[in-house]
């Protein structure tokens, strides 16, 4: 079962760290402050940890609280997703290269 | 069988349906995040495929897409504060804080609504490329999800008004924020994978 027991001190705590997780990105981008690749590596670092926050914060998953159904649904459309994007976009750019 | 425990039996029989709605509910949004990744995969798949026709870089704009993700993160945690004070039993509050999201709701699809017909005419279309095909595949897709959202909020308004906050309408309620947060969660996506990159 999913637990409905929401604080007012989680939704605070993921409003904040997610103001944080947004602007942080948003902010290296429009000042340009790194190379290129440093910059995609804060982009990706920060939306994964924000999507965790998100996750944690506002829809109240917990590895302790929450149901093992609801963890198992949600670890198994973790994995597809990786199988699934992961496998396209390898493909698709393998396949790119050696068709130049 | 003595009426009271007939009672009790029938209130755990509905405990379990809406137990089994939410579960349900849960598997939809997981095919539901699975569907939003193959959008991914197919935009970044597609990313360099512009035909000659218009440039992402100058077609977004840094700030525009920062105000939609002020709007879409606020209305994610203007709902909370809903279910906050449906936990709470207070009736007034719960509408009040529904209404709030659904005004945040509505200026982040003003702002994509906007955005789309700026686009379109400049000629940047979704028929002018592979690109932005996909591009709008993806966006709308989302901008279409927090539309079915924003109508359910409403729905939800009425019945808050109406039914009052009972086991049935409170799990719906859930549901529905559910459904919202995931949506604030597809849109850390969009944002990093879609607008992002694009400027740096």
């Amino acid at each position: 079962m999913q637990t409905h027991e929401h604080s007012l001190q989680d939704y605070l705590t993921g409003l904040v760290l997610a103001v944080i997780l947004t602007a942080i990105p948003f902010w290296v981008v429009w000042t340009s402050a790194f190379s290129a690749k440093v910059l995609f590596g804060i982009i990706t670092l920060c939306a994964l940890i924000q999507v965790i926050v998100h996750l944690r914060f506002f829809l109240n998953i917990s590895l302790k609280h929450t149901g093992k159904d609801y963890l198992t649904a949600l670890f198994f459309a973790g994995v597809l997703i990786f199988i699934m994007v992961g496998g396209t976009i390898w493909i698709l750019y393998d396949l790119n290269f050696r068709m130049m | 069988m003595r009426p009271d425990i007939l009672q009790q039996a029938m209130a755990e029989h509905h405990e379990e349906c809406l137990d089994n709605r939410e579960f349900g509910f849960w598997l939809y949004l997981m095919t539901d995040a699975i569907l939003f990744a193959l959008l991914f995969a197919t935009y970044v798949s597609m990313f360099r495929n512009t035909a000659n026709g218009p440039e992402p870089i100058d077609l977004f704009d840094l700030k525009h897409v920062f105000l939609e993700t002020a709007c879409l993160l606020t209305s994610s945690v203007t709902f909370g504060f809903a279910w906050l004070a449906a936990l709470h039993q207070k009736r007034q509050i719960v509408m009040f804080w529904l209404i709030i999201t659904l005004v945040f709701g509505l200026s982040f699809v003003y702002l994509e609504v906007i955005e789309f017909l700026d686009m379109i005419r400049q000629g940047a279309g979704p028929q002018a490329s592979g690109y932005l095909s996909s591009f709008f595949t993806l966006v709308a897709t989302h901008g279409i999800h927090v539309s079915i959202g924003m109508l359910g909020i409403l729905m939800m308004v009425l019945q808050v008004m109406i039914k009052g906050l009972s086991p049935q309408v409170c799990s719906r309620l859930f549901r529905l924020g559910l459904f919202w947060h995931f949506l604030d969660i597809v849109w850390i996506g969009i944002f990093s994978v879609v607008y992002l990159p694009v400027f740096i």
